[in-house]
């Protein structure tokens, strides 16, 4: 069946290409937590689509029960341990950083905000008037 | 084709191994240590697998980086993190190291290649087991047969190892007691996500117990994933709860019942008139006595595995923190 | 290719063998030292698996359309050596944890320099 061949190695390139990367993700980012995202798109999807590849390349025997049953437990033990992950981290004192808003940029959000100000007052003494 | 992909893979991953112990001697935090430790023992998983290993492969990633991790955390609970900076580096072990490896290098030269079938290794006792499992013993896991009946002898030496490490580990740091103040920290989604799966990971681990003689498996691997499940509970639910679940003095007691299985089904051959550990003396078909004398060996293996894994676990994760400084 | 790379895996192995082997004699911390032995170990086991690795073989498990298989021999006894090596490690683990609650720390100079300063002593008390 060319269909499923061609499936199959289309699951398997973009596998592969998803933990790259992640892979990339992992060492260029920041922070801890933006890496531990990087991180679980390599172990959620990225390790799915592999092994659905490799499933769809082996064909409906005993193996790909087995395949379906390790996606299974992937499925829901690698979010978890994302999961734990952060919250030990957290608990342990990592912080996100978080970028402080720079001096030119507050001082043009306070121009914003004070001429819709005076809009407002000129709109609302127009309004007496009339 | 197959072949150079199996080399590709085998590069690779050795080039990993590398650079991994590169960066564990450059590092001094130990926590990160042993977690390169872990990532190390699970790629040499992985290299085992590419060379046609799968028994190794398993028995590597389950003990090496599943067990020896979590008891390298364990035991640096109990110690300190870190590492001493000032005391780093020695160009006297550097030149002894360098001496070593050259010598070595020189030794390598009259190795045979790689896979290499006319290798004086795969010439005399191999092909014969190959051939006997066929007829005489009838698995088709020939590393069972081999590890079970042909050196079941080593085999009895190792789970007698294995059980000695326990009761040293027991001696030295006691087994630890119940602790009746100590509720688990909540963490909803953990104690959710992780009890369902702490009763596959039993099955789990009993499949590949009795799977051992069909595939790769046997009594060693199915011993530690069946003590990871009960170190799972340990870790997520509370040391207090997994000590009511499996009590810790039961432990060195089953730990010596697998030892004894082991032994009694040795010594019932010699009460048939034939030779310590020869199975066909254990039924009157020659077969289905080695396939029973290999099932019984492997339950005694794996019930000492197993009771002295979860042993040394709790004898590590018991010891109270004891800072005295 | 294969004449290329049919000593490559054995170089690797010496060359994480002395990896091994430095970190054990050059390191001060006990644990580390005992990382180092685990990795001199797993390095062995890598020689002894590459040894019983045939061209085209596959593992060996019996099936019906395979003619060669791999060396069994090897991995009989690397997996006895593995089960042997988690004895060792936790072992050594368990008389660190003895050490460090005797004399407080873990570093190797730090306990010779205890070890001495009490030898001293006692050879004043003489």
């Amino acid at each position: 069946m060319m269909i499923i061949d061609w499936l199959s190695d289309i699951c398997l390139l973009l596998g592969g290409i998803l933990t790259l990367t992640g892979a990339v993700g992992l060492l260029r980012l920041p922070d801890f937590f933006t890496r531990l995202h990087a991180a679980s798109v390599t172990e959620t999807l990225a390790a799915m689509l592999l092994i659905i590849g490799i499933m769809l390349d082996t064909g409906l025997t005993l193996d790909s029960v087995k395949l379906m049953l390790i996606i299974l437990i992937m499925i829901i033990a690698n979010p978890t341990i994302t999961h734990a992950l952060c919250r030990a981290a957290a608990n342990g004192g990592t912080t996100p950083e978080v970028e402080q808003p720079s001096k030119s940029v507050t001082q043009t959000d306070l121009q914003n905000s004070s001429d819709n100000e005076v809009k407002t007052e000129t709109e609302i003494s127009g309004k007496e008037a009339k | 084709m197959i072949e150079s992909l199996q080399l590709l893979i085998d590069v690779s991953l050795l080039a990993f191994l590398v650079i991994i112990v590169f960066a564990s001697i450059k590092m001094t935090d130990l926590f990160a240590v042993t977690m390169l430790f872990g990532i190390f023992s699970f790629v040499s998983a992985l290299l085992f697998l590419d060379l046609d290993a799968v028994d190794v492969a398993f028995t590597e990633a389950a003990v090496g980086a599943g067990f020896t991790t979590v008891l390298m955390l364990s035991a640096l609970r109990l110690t300190q993190p870190y590492e001493n900076v000032k005391h780093r580096h020695s160009l006297l072990a550097l030149f002894i190291v360098t001496l070593t490896g050259a010598a070595l290098f020189y030794g390598i030269a009259d190795f045979p290649a790689m896979g290499d079938p006319n290798a004086p290794v795969h010439q005399h006792v191999a092909p014969e087991y190959i051939q006997l499992t066929q007829e005489k013993i009838d698995i088709p896991n020939v590393v069972t047969a081999v590890l079970a009946s042909f050196r079941g002898y080593d085999t009895f030496g190792e789970t007698v190892v294995i059980f000695s490490a326990g009761v040293a580990v027991m001696l030295l740091l006691g087994m630890g007691q119940v602790k009746h103040e100590q509720e688990p920290e909540e963490n909803m989604v953990l104690w959710v996500v992780v009890k369902p799966m702490i009763p596959l990971i039993l099955i789990f681990g009993l499949y590949v117990q009795f799977h051992g003689d069909f595939g790769a498996g046997g009594g060693f691997q199915a011993g530690v994933i069946f003590a990871s499940g009960f170190i799972l509970y340990s870790l997520v639910f509370g040391e207090m709860y997994a000590r009511r679940v499996m009590p810790a003095p039961i432990l060195p007691r089953l730990a010596a019942l697998g030892v004894l299985i082991y032994g009694v089904t040795g010594l019932i051959s010699l009460l048939f008139n034939k030779p310590f550990l020869d199975y066909t003396a254990l039924s009157s078909n020659p077969v289905s006595g080695q396939h029973l004398g290999i099932l019984l060996v492997e339950a005694g293996v794996g019930l000492a595995v197993f009771s002295t894994i979860l042993l040394i676990y709790y004898s590590f994760s018991g010891r109270e923190v004891n800072h005295n400084e | 290719m294969n004449e290329l790379f049919g000593h490559f895996n054995y170089y690797i192995v010496v060359i994480l063998m002395m990896m091994g082997l430095y970190i054990v004699i050059a390191s001060s911390n006990l644990v580390k030292k005992l990382i180092g032995l685990s990795v001199f170990q797993v390095s062995v086991f890598i020689l002894y698996i590459t040894f019983g690795k045939v061209t085209e073989g596959s593992p060996p498990i019996l099936t019906d359309n395979t003619d060669v298989y791999s060396n069994p021999l090897p991995h009989v006894l690397i997996l006895t050596a593995i089960v042997v090596g988690v004895a060792t490690t936790s072992v050594g683990l368990a008389l660190i944890v003895r050490i460090q609650e005797a004399y407080g720390s873990i570093d190797e100079d730090d306990i010779n320099a205890m070890d001495d300063k009490d030898d001293d002593h006692l050879e004043k008390k003489v």
